[in-house]
């Protein structure tokens, strides 16, 4: 149906004894678009996801997924959307190309329709020279390569990441930015988890922030950071546990001043003329920074808590 | 392609077994791993192939005749051999459904994958139980082949040992995989010894029910593989009777609750 989102939640709820893991989030993904859920650790992005992935019934609230309900039509939503897992699950016991071949077989692809597509998947992962190996010696950005590209081998219109980069270097995270940018360019939607929030403003067009099992903001990067926050920081560093005695000195000078351990952070829109005004004050921080504001700002506005400490 | 090989293998399966949906692909994939470790069942086979040899060697020349059904007197390995029959179809399903299900289910998560697709608990299920089953058939398959060779299979009805050995192998992996779902570590599985030893030494196979007291009796009427033994020993003697009926029921009974328990208890631990 056109106009239908994707993806639909609302009141969702996950409960696991007695932790409420989901609690009562709205949500609405578009298709096409890149959807992300952004929040720390324990914030209840897995859950959310396994909801969506259909391998974690819901307890209570609204979900469709396709225009379907998880509840009753489970097997046919993971027939059409791939999705890759916060813990790689590889098959240890199979190679890298045989990995990809049960995989497709869990779906029932013919065989034929199979070889083709494994090795137009293994050139998209940048594995075709490690295909006949096994898979547990791969790297880290091997592995999780591996398994977005076992994640496609039912051409899925929707694509579901929990965690896509968490514990990749650098160039393994924006080697894999750039496959994911690929898909989306081909039409997939994708719909990611991250508590990075470079990664959130790299890759999605919209996001939720999540906040112990609820959802804090809805927008895109841009918009979010424009309306709770201002364009820019200056971050004053200290000794550890210095920053609290200085915070008074400088707060009539910013619109905003958030007080961690070991900084201050000014919000302004003005960031040269606030380092001087700063610097008038003679307070000798060990450093001083302008940088543009970010995702992280946001959620500690939210919060007042940081996204990753 | 390399899953071929693993796939013609399981079209020479009779396709009424594998009527069960998507729980077949899980069989391509664990002949595609047996393919690399072909010889590791040799060892599971080898037992009860010892013992049918040593019998024959050994205890055959002193214990001459036992007594079997309608007053007859029977040789001791003909007697023994049908056995040793059921308890490999057991041995070979039983090792499979929970060593092998266990490093899958909590270490290798394979099926946390599996469940990601359009399969589901009941297809991982039905997959492993008869994948167990299947191995469990092969064992049989040898040793029937070996009972042959030594004369030990005395009537035509053994042509059905095979089916036998399907339903024995049936009931022990579908009870060996829901207790497998139930295990909290390895040390567990000291208990699947503890069960398997005595049920292989006291379900008359060694010598007739008739030998223990009435209580003992009742007790081994009770266990699966009393009833195991006691088809496969009609078969290979051709002493079929109605009560036979009754033990292929047990088994198939055993085998249907414990793939429904297995099936629950993958849904309960996996997809939370
Ligand atoms: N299977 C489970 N059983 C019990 N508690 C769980 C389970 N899965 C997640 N939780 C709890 O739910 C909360 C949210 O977890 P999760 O969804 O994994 O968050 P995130 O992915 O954002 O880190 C945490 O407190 C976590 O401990
Ligand atoms: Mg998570």
């Amino acid at each position: 149906m056109p106009g239908e989102p994707l993806i639909y939640g609302r009141g969702l709820v996950k409960q696991f004894g007695t932790v409420r893991a989901v609690d009562s989030i709205d949500f609405a993904v578009e298709r096409g678009e890149a959807f992300g859920f952004l929040g720390p650790n324990g914030a209840g992005k897995s859950s959310t996801m396994r909801m969506i992935a259909c391998v974690s019934p819901r307890t209570s609230g609204d979900l469709s997924v396709l225009g379907l309900d998880p509840d009753r039509d489970g097997a046919r939503i993971r027939g059409r959307i791939g999705v890759v897992p916060q813990e790689d699950s590889l098959d240890l016991e199979l190679t890298v190309r045989e990995n990809l071949y049960v995989y497709g077989r869990y779906f029932d692809l013919p065989r034929s329709e199979l070889r083709p597509r494994i090795e137009q998947l293994l050139r998209f992962a940048q594995l075709t020279e490690r295909g006949d190996d096994r898979v547990e010696p791969l790297s880290g950005g091997m592995k999780r390569r591996l398994t977005i590209a076992r994640s496609l081998i039912n051409e899925p219109e929707l694509l579901l990441l929990d965690e896509p980069t968490t514990g990749l270097d650098p160039q393994a995270r924006h080697a894999l930015w750039d496959r994911l940018y690929r898909l989306k360019s081909q039409g997939v939607t994708l719909v990611l988890t991250t508590h990075y929030m470079d990664e959130a403003e790299q890759l999605c067009d919209r996001l939720v922030v999540m906040d112990r099992g609820t959802v804090a903001a809805e927008g895109s990067p841009q918009g979010l950071i424009g309306r709770y926050c201002t364009r820019e920081v200056v971050e004053l560093r200290f000794g550890p546990g210095e920053s609290e005695r200085h915070a008074d000195k400088v707060a009539d000078i910013p619109e905003r001043i958030e007080v961690l351990p070991d900084r201050l952070l000014l919000y302004t829109d003005q960031g040269d003329a606030t380092v001087e005004a700063v610097q008038r004050r003679a307070l000798a921080p060990v450093s001083v920074l302008v940088r543009r504001a970010t995702l992280e700002d946001v959620f500690l506005r939210l919060t007042g808590r940081q996204l990753v400490d | 392609m390399s899953g071929e090989r693993a796939t013609l293998a399981l079209r020479v399966v009779p396709p009424a077994v594998l009527g069960f949906g998507r729980g077949r692909r899980l069989i391509e994939r664990n002949l595609l791993v047996a393919r690399r470790t072909w010889w590791v069942p040799l060892s599971g086979i080898a037992e009860p192939v010892f013992y049918l040899l040593s019998i024959g060697i050994g205890i055959g020349k002193l214990v001459t005749s036992i007594p079997g059904p309608h007053h007859s007197l029977i040789p001791y390995a003909p007697y023994v051999a049908p056995a040793l029959l059921a308890s490999s179809a057991m041995n070979g399903a039983v090792y499979e459904c929970t060593f092998n299900v266990y490093f899958k289910l909590k270490y290798a998560k394979i099926y946390d994958a599996v469940l990601a697709t359009p399969m589901g608990a009941a297809d991982v299920a039905r997959g492993e139980v008869v994948y167990a089953m299947l191995r469990g058939t092969a064992y049989a398959a040898i040793f029937v082949v070996m009972m042959a060779a030594l004369g030990d299979i005395r009537s035509a009805w053994a042509v059905f040992a095979l089916p036998a050995a399907v339903m024995i192998g049936l009931a022990f992996s579908a009870v060996g995989m829901a207790a497998t779902t139930y295990m909290r570590g390895w040390t567990d599985f000291d208990m699947v010894q503890l069960a398997l030893l005595p049920m292989f030494l006291f379900s008359t196979t060694f010598y007739p029910l008739s030998t223990y007291p009435r209580w003992l009796q009742v007790v081994v009427e009770l266990t699966p593989l009393y009833h195991g033994v006691s088809l496969t020993r009609s078969l290979t003697l051709g002493y079929v009777g109605v009560g036979d009926v009754g033990h292929a029921a047990y088994l198939v009974a055993m085998g249907a609750v414990g793939l429904a328990v297995a099936s629950r208890r993958i849904r309960t631990l996996l997809l939370r």
